[in-house]
């Protein structure tokens, strides 16, 4: 265990370091989620009210998509050079790869709201009504949600037949409680209608939870077979 | 064991077919719905059979976990597969008892949302077992069940705070107002039956995975035998 | 009443698959032992 933090630290600046390099992962989730947004506006005649209304949904349906596509990259890279390979035999503790790999798949994201924030607000002319601060509460958690389920889908999904469809079909069941409080909390802060305070615990919860399941759990999947 | 295996199959025949005329004839007509009420008395009963083969699915996934046993493997598998054909019942009644109700075949209320969640969760895990290569198989679908079975109580909270837009219609048939007792005796007999069948069903599916698994043994050990004989 | 009729016969319908299913499991794998008590 003491291994675990210098692993993960390691690991996560490799990520990083690799990924600024080739940008691979960044260009194709930024361009996907952009072509998710403009097809969902052509698809529906909008008002300007209904806009901030479904607003909230669109983001995550975008980002849900983009997130798969990132996903699948991150560990697909690992594959390749069959680092997986090496890091079963290696002695370091499957978890630190796990948060590692759930963290740089986080900062992605992250990086692709902040990159697709004033393009959303440009489409769907939003101004916020409740207060922004907790727009970017509601960004961390949600997408904690679903980066943190993703990963370790992906991990699950990499040594399978189909893997690129055995991602979202394993990840968007069990997200489907996430996505419904992402968007409550998100539409609700949009419209100013109701307290998005729920929402937001339910998510809490809901990312801790996950994390701890996906954290003791890690190394069986990594070492099944 | 076959004798005990016809047996209960006779009491499950006897109690499905006691059901049947309870719920068609003997329970009596409620006042809202008329007849087509008497749908609640396969819908219901399914879903809680449901319920439980995936609970007992649960249980065999960690039970496998801890001690990698391919027979708490097998009943895991088996209890996926009844759960489903189960939900797909509570999916497939659900619209057609609400079409004459309601005038539409799907209202997205609370119940049948979280039932088609809990279709889909358990559908996923299906697929994986079905595209995961046969070595991994049990430990990955295993740990999926586990999330699975936690994203459950999530799924129901999730429905019942964050879907407000739909009427919540009283799909329990007499909920609040107390079921008349010749009711609550029907759903029950039903009920019986189906567990009955649900046991029987999953016990069949069991014996059919025991038998593949020792088949997939014994071919490799042929495998081996032959490699070493070649080898020689 | 004749929407009782199709929910119950949906019902038996969906559970006689599966039972099909079943059988021709245990056919296939009956099939693969006597192969293998054949080689």
């Amino acid at each position: 265990m003491s291994a675990f933090l210098p692993v993960l630290c390691v690991t996560l600046a490799k990520d990083m370091r690799l990924e600024w390099r080739s940008k691979d992962a960044i260009n194709s989730m930024l361009f996907f989620a952009l072509l998710v947004v403009v097809i969902f506006s052509f698809s529906f005649d909008l008002t300007a009210e209904e806009s901030r209304r479904i607003a909230g949904g669109l983001v995550w349906v975008a980002l849900l998509f983009a997130a798969v596509v990132a996903l699948n990259q991150t560990w697909a890279r690992e594959l390749r050079n069959q680092v997986l390979d090496a890091y079963r035999v290696s002695p370091a503790p499957a978890e630190s790869l796990f948060l590692a790999k759930a963290f740089g798949n986080f900062l992605f994201v992250i990086i692709l709201e902040a990159l697709m924030t004033p393009l959303f607000v440009v489409f769907y002319d939003l101004r916020t009504v409740g207060p922004p601060y907790q727009l970017a509460i509601a960004s961390v958690l949600g997408t904690w949600a679903l980066v943190v389920n993703g990963t370790f889908f992906a991990a699950m999904s990499i040594r399978t037949r189909s893997r690129e469809v055995m991602l979202p079909l394993l990840l968007f069941p069990i997200s489907i409680p996430a996505l419904l409080a992402m968007v409550a909390a998100t539409t609700a802060i949009l419209t100013g209608e109701n307290s998005p305070y729920l929402s937001l615990v339910f998510l809490a919860v809901y990312d801790i939870v996950f994390t701890i399941v996906g954290f003791f759990l890690f190394e069986t999947v990594l070492h099944a077979e | 064991m076959k004798s005990t295996f016809t047996i209960f199959a006779l009491l499950t025949f006897a109690l499905l077919s006691y059901g049947l005329y309870q719920g068609l004839v003997a329970a009596p007509t409620e006042a809202t719905m008329k007849d087509v009420q008497r749908i609640f008395y396969y819908h219901v009963p399914s879903a809680w059979t449901a319920f439980l083969c995936f609970f007992a699915n649960f249980v065999a996934s960690i039970w496998y976990l801890a001690g990698r046993n391919p027979k708490a493997d097998a009943i895991a598998l088996s209890t996926a597969e009844v759960g489903v054909v189960f939900c797909t019942i509570v999916l497939v009644t659900g619209p057609i008892w609400a079409k004459p109700i309601w005038g539409i075949w799907w209202t997205w209320d609370a119940r049948l949302t979280s039932t088609l969640v809990l279709w889909l969760i358990y559908v996923s895990y299906l697929l994986l077992r079905r595209y995961s290569t046969a070595g991994q198989n049990p430990v990955l679908a295993s740990v999926l069940a586990i999330f699975g079975a936690v994203d459950v109580v999530f799924v129901y909270m999730a429905i019942r705070w964050f879907r407000t837009q739909h009427p919540q219609p009283v799909v329990g048939g007499g909920q609040g107002s107390g079921l008349d007792p010749r009711m609550m005796n029907a759903l029950l007999i039903n009920w019986a039956g189906f567990l009955a069948l649900a046991l029987l069903v999953i016990w069949l599916r069991y014996r059919l995975e025991r038998l593949r698994q020792q088949v997939e043994e014994a071919h490799a050990m042929k495998a081996i035998a032959g490699a070493a004989r070649g080898t020689r | 009443m004749k929407w009782v009729y199709a929910a119950y016969i949906a019902a038996w319908a969906i559970h006689i698959v599966y039972l099909l299913i079943l059988t021709r499991g245990y056919q296939r794998v009956r099939d693969d032992i006597d192969d293998l008590n054949r080689s």
